[in-house]
C-alpha cells in the first residue's frame, strides 16, 4: 500500500452490542494492511429489522440517521453482507419517490463495501499472512452470497490461512433460518432450518464454521450451545486477525 | 367461490415439521430437482443471459397485454374456437357450466391445471352433478384421498406408496400392492376407461401464443394430450397472463419452464392446441373453448410493484429451493399456490389480510430468485407486501396487521436514534439478561414475546462494553 487509505467502520449492531470483539478483529486487519480506520461511535443501527419486517417510515429514519453520520466517509467497510446490502441496495427502495435522497443514497451504497469484498476486490489482496490451527466450514450467507454475489471473495481468503484445513459442509449456502423476526415470529421454522445447518456442521468435522455475518452465526451459536457442541462460530475477521477460538 | 386457509399458515406448517414421510418427501425433491435446474442453467446453449431475455419477452407481453389478448382470441376464433373473458372466478366457472350444459356433458377428464383449482371449479361441476376425474397421476392420488396438495407440480409426493396401494385398493377395488410399477398400471386402466368415456376434456394453458391462436399445454404423463383430443369438447382455462407474442418467445419460456418444473430440457409431451378438428377430418374435439381468466390479475397489472408477478409461469422451480417450503411443505399456504410463489400471489389474488402469514413467514434468503427461470424478484415483492401490512394500503384494502409490532418498532427507533439512550438501553438489557436462566454463558430462556428464539436454541447475552465503547477508550488512550 502506497499511502494510508482512510476507511470508516460500519458496525452492525450484533457486532457493536454482542460481539464486539468481531469488530476489533477487522480493525486488527484493516490496520494490519496499512488503512486508517475510523469509528463514528453515534452509528446504531442500518434500520434492516424494521425494514424486513415491513415498516418502512421506521427504517426510513433510521436511513437518515445513517446517512447523516456516513456522509462524510470515504470509504466504509461493514463486517457483514446483510447491512451492506441493506444500505446499498434497500436504502434505494425506501427513497425510491424521493430524487434528492435517492441521489444521496446510491452515493453512500457504492462507497459501502462488505469487509471481505473490500479486501479482495478493492485492496486487491487475497492473503492477510493469517494462521489458525484448525478445521474450518464456511457458511455462505444468503445476502452476502446472494444478493452482493459475494462468495469468491472469503473463500479466497479463507484458503489462504496458513495451517488451516477448510472443509465444506453439505448445503453450505442454504438459508441457516434466521430471517430477522421471521426467527422469533415463526419459530418452529426457524428452529427445523438452524438444526439442519448445524447438523451439517458437526457432520462437516470442523470445529469451527465461519462466515460474513453474525446474524447467521449467532442463529448457528444459539443451537450449537443448546446441542452443547464444541463447534464455536468465528467471524471470518477473527480468522484473518489469528484470534484464537479458545 | 374458492377459499383459502392460509391464516392456518403456522399450525399446518408445525404439523408438516413433525411428519417424517412429509420430511423426508420434501428432502428428496428438493435435493433431487433443485440442483437439476441449476445445472440446466448453467449448460444453456444460449448461456446465461437466455433466463433474463425470456423476463424480458414476458415483460414484454405483460407490459402489452390488451393488445396480445386481443389477438391471440382473434386467431382463436379464425381457428374455429372460442373465447370467452371472465372477469371473475364466479364468471369463469359459470362459463364452463353452460358449456358443459349446452353438450350434455356427464363427464370430465381434466389435465392438471393451476387455474381450475385457483376458481375452485371441479367443485361446482360436482355440484352440478358431473363426474370429475383428474388425470395427473399425482392429482389422480389426491383427488382419490380428498387431499389438498403438496407441490405445484407434483402434488402428491406426501404420499408413500403403502398409502397409494391402500388407497386404490379401497377407491379402485385392486388387488393390495405397493409395487409402484403395478400401481401406475392399476392408475392407467383406471384412467383409460375415463378417458374413453368422457364428454369433455379441461385442461390448462401453460403459455398461449398471440401471433399463431394456439395453447401449449406440457406433461410428461401424456395424460393432458389424451384430454385434449378424446372427448368431444375441449375447454381450455388460463390465467390472462399465461400469453407471449411470437412462437420464438414461446419456445424459450417453454424450455425454461421444463428446466425449473422438472430440471428437464423440455418436458416429455408438448401440444399446441389451436381450436378444434378440422371439418372432414376425424381426429381431435369437436369444439374447443379457451376461458381467459382474469379474476383479480388485472389488480396486479395495475400496480407496478406487484406487476412482474404477473411473469410468473407456475412451473414451480423455487418451491424446490426454498428452505422455508421445504420444511413446511405445499399444504400450509392454504391455497392452490405454495411455496414462494404462492406467498406472493395468494395475498395479491386473495386479500392480503388474508394472507398475512404468507407474507412474513419466510427468512428473505432469495433462493427462490435464483432459482427462477425468469429471475423474478419475490424477495422484493414480500417485502413490499410486508410493508403494505405494517403500514396499511387503501389501494389493496390493507388494515394495518396488530398495533403491538408497530409500537415495539416506533420504540425502537426513538432509542437508536440517539446513541446516549441507546446505551441506557443497553445497559439495562445487560443488567436484566443476569436474572434469565443461562446454560455455558448463553442465555437459555427469553421472556415474551421473544421466547419463540430459546425454544430449541440459546442467545448470546449482550456484551459488558460495546464494541463503541471500547473503541472511545481505545482511542482516549492513544491521546
Amino acid at each position: 500500500m502506497q499511502k494510508k487509505d482512510n476507511v470508516t467502520l460500519f458496525v452492525q449492531c450484533i457486532v457493536d452490542t454482542m460481539y464486539p470483539e468481531v469488530a476489533e478483529s477487522m480493525v486488527d486487519v484493516l490496520e494490519g494492511l496499512g488503512l486508517h480506520v475510523d469509528c463514528p461511535t453515534e452509528q446504531t443501527c442500518c434500520g434492516q429489522p424494521a425494514f424486513n419486517a415491513g415498516h418502512q417510515q421506521v427504517a426510513r429514519a433510521a436511513a437518515e440517521k445513517f446517512i447523516t453520520i456516513f456522509e462524510g466517509a470515504q470509504t466504509i467497510v461493514s463486517p457483514s453482507g446483510s447491512c451492506v446490502n441493506m444500505v446499498r441496495n434497500h436504502y434505494q427502495d425506501l427513497f425510491k419517490d424521493d430524487p434528492a435522497m435517492l441521489a444521496r443514497v446510491k452515493a453512500i451504497g457504492e462507497r459501502t463495501f462488505e469487509f471481505t469484498e473490500y479486501i479482495v476486490d478493492v485492496l486487491g489482496v487475497e492473503d492477510v499472512g493469517a494462521r489458525f490451527n484448525g478445521k474450518v466450514t464456511y457458511h455462505a450467507s444468503c445476502h452476502l452470497n446472494r444478493f452482493l454475489h459475494i462468495d469468491r471473495q472469503p473463500r479466497a481468503l479463507l484458503a489462504n490461512i496458513s495451517d488451516m484445513t477448510l472443509v465444506e459442509m453439505k448445503d453450505a449456502d442454504k438459508c441457516c433460518g434466521f430471517g430477522g423476526t421471521f426467527a422469533v415470529k415463526f419459530s418452529e421454522i426457524s428452529e427445523a432450518l438452524v438444526e439442519d445447518k448445524v447438523n451439517n456442521i458437526i457432520a462437516s468435522g470442523a470445529d469451527v464454521v465461519a462466515g460474513c455475518d453474525m446474524g447467521c452465526l449467532m442463529n448457528i451459536e444459539g443451537m450449537l450451545s443448546r446441542k452443547q457442541s464444541p463447534v464455536k462460530v468465528m467471524h471470518i475477521a477473527e480468522l484473518l486477525a489469528g484470534k484464537s477460538y479458545e | 367461490m374458492s377459499e383459502i386457509t392460509s391464516a392456518e399458515y403456522k399450525k399446518v406448517a408445525v404439523d408438516s415439521i413433525a411428519d417424517p414421510v412429509l420430511q423426508s418427501a420434501l428432502e428428496s425433491l428438493q435435493s433431487r430437482l433443485g440442483p437439476a435446474t441449476q445445472n440446466l442453467y448453467q449448460n444453456l446453449p444460449e448461456g446465461q443471459e437466455l433466463r433474463k431475455t425470456a423476463h424480458g419477452y414476458r415483460r414484454k407481453a405483460i407490459d402489452n397485454l390488451d393488445i396480445l389478448l386481443e389477438a391471440l382470441a382473434d386467431n382463436v376464433e379464425k381457428n374455429g374456437g372460442t373465447v370467452h373473458f371472465a372477469a371473475t372466478d364466479k364468471e369463469a366457472v359459470d362459463i364452463c357450466l353452460n358449456i358443459a350444459r349446452d353438450h350434455d356433458v356427464k363427464k370430465v377428464v381434466k389435465g392438471k391445471s393451476m387455474v381450475t383449482e385457483e376458481i375452485g371449479l371441479n367443485h361446482a361441476l360436482e355440484e352440478a352433478g358431473i363426474d370429475v376425474a383428474e388425470t395427473d397421476l399425482g392429482e389422480f392420488i389426491i383427488q382419490l384421498a380428498d387431499e389438498k396438495p403438496t407441490h405445484i407440480v407434483a402434488p402428491a409426493i406426501h404420499k408413500t406408496r403403502q398409502q397409494v396401494g391402500k388407497l386404490f385398493s379401497e377407491k379402485l377395488g385392486t388387488p393390495y400392492t405397493e409395487d409402484p410399477p403395478t400401481l401406475t398400471f392399476d392408475a392407467r386402466k383406471a384412467l383409460r376407461e375415463k378417458f374413453l368415456t368422457a364428454d369433455m376434456g379441461i385442461t390448462g394453458c401453460n403459455l398461449a401464443c398471440a401471433e399463431t391462436g394456439h395453447i401449449t399445454t406440457v406433461s410428461n404423463e401424456g395424460n393432458i394430450r389424451m384430454s385434449t383430443t378424446l372427448p368431444k369438447v375441449h375447454v381450455a382455462f388460463m390465467g390472462m397472463e399465461r400469453i407471449v407474442a411470437n412462437l420464438e418467445e414461446q419456445q424459450s419460456i417453454l424450455r425454461l419452464m421444463s428446466m425449473g418444473a422438472a430440471g428437464q430440457q423440455i418436458g416429455g409431451y408438448v401440444s399446441y392446441i389451436g381450436g378444434p378438428a378440422a371439418e372432414n377430418h376425424c381426429d381431435g374435439p369437436q369444439a374447443f373453448h379457451l376461458i381467459i381468466v382474469d379474476n383479480g390479475r388485472s389488480k396486479i397489472l395495475a400496480d407496478e410493484e406487484f406487476r412482474e408477478m404477473l411473469c410468473c409461469i407456475r412451473c414451480g422451480a423455487c418451491l424446490n429451493v426454498c428452505p422455508v417450503y421445504g420444511k413446511i411443505g405445499g399444504q400450509a399456504y392454504g391455497s392452490a399456490y405454495s411455496g414462494p410463489v404462492g406467498a406472493v400471489v395468494t395475498p395479491l389474488l386473495f386479500g392480503v389480510n388474508n394472507a398475512a402469514d404468507l407474507c412474513t413467514g419466510e427468512t428473505l434468503c432469495g433462493a427462490c430468485r435464483q432459482a427462477c427461470p425468469l429471475e423474478i424478484n419475490l424477495p422484493r415483492m414480500l417485502l413490499a407486501l410486508r410493508a403494505k401490512l405494517s403500514e396499511g394500503d387503501a389501494k389493496w384494502g390493507v388494515q394495518p396487521k396488530g398495533k403491538s409490532e408497530k409500537l415495539m418498532f416506533e420504540a425502537w427507533q426513538k432509542i437508536i436514534k440517539r446513541r446516549k439512550v441507546y446505551d441506557l438501553f443497553l445497559k439495562i438489557g445487560y443488567v436484566l439478561q443476569k436474572i434469565l436462566p443461562a446454560q455455558d454463558g448463553m442465555i437459555r430462556r427469553l421472556p415474551f414475546p421473544f421466547n419463540g428464539w430459546t425454544n430449541n436454541r440459546n442467545l448470546k447475552p449482550l456484551a459488558a462494553k460495546t464494541f463503541m465503547q471500547r473503541w472511545k477508550e481505545r482511542e482516549g488512550g492513544k491521546q
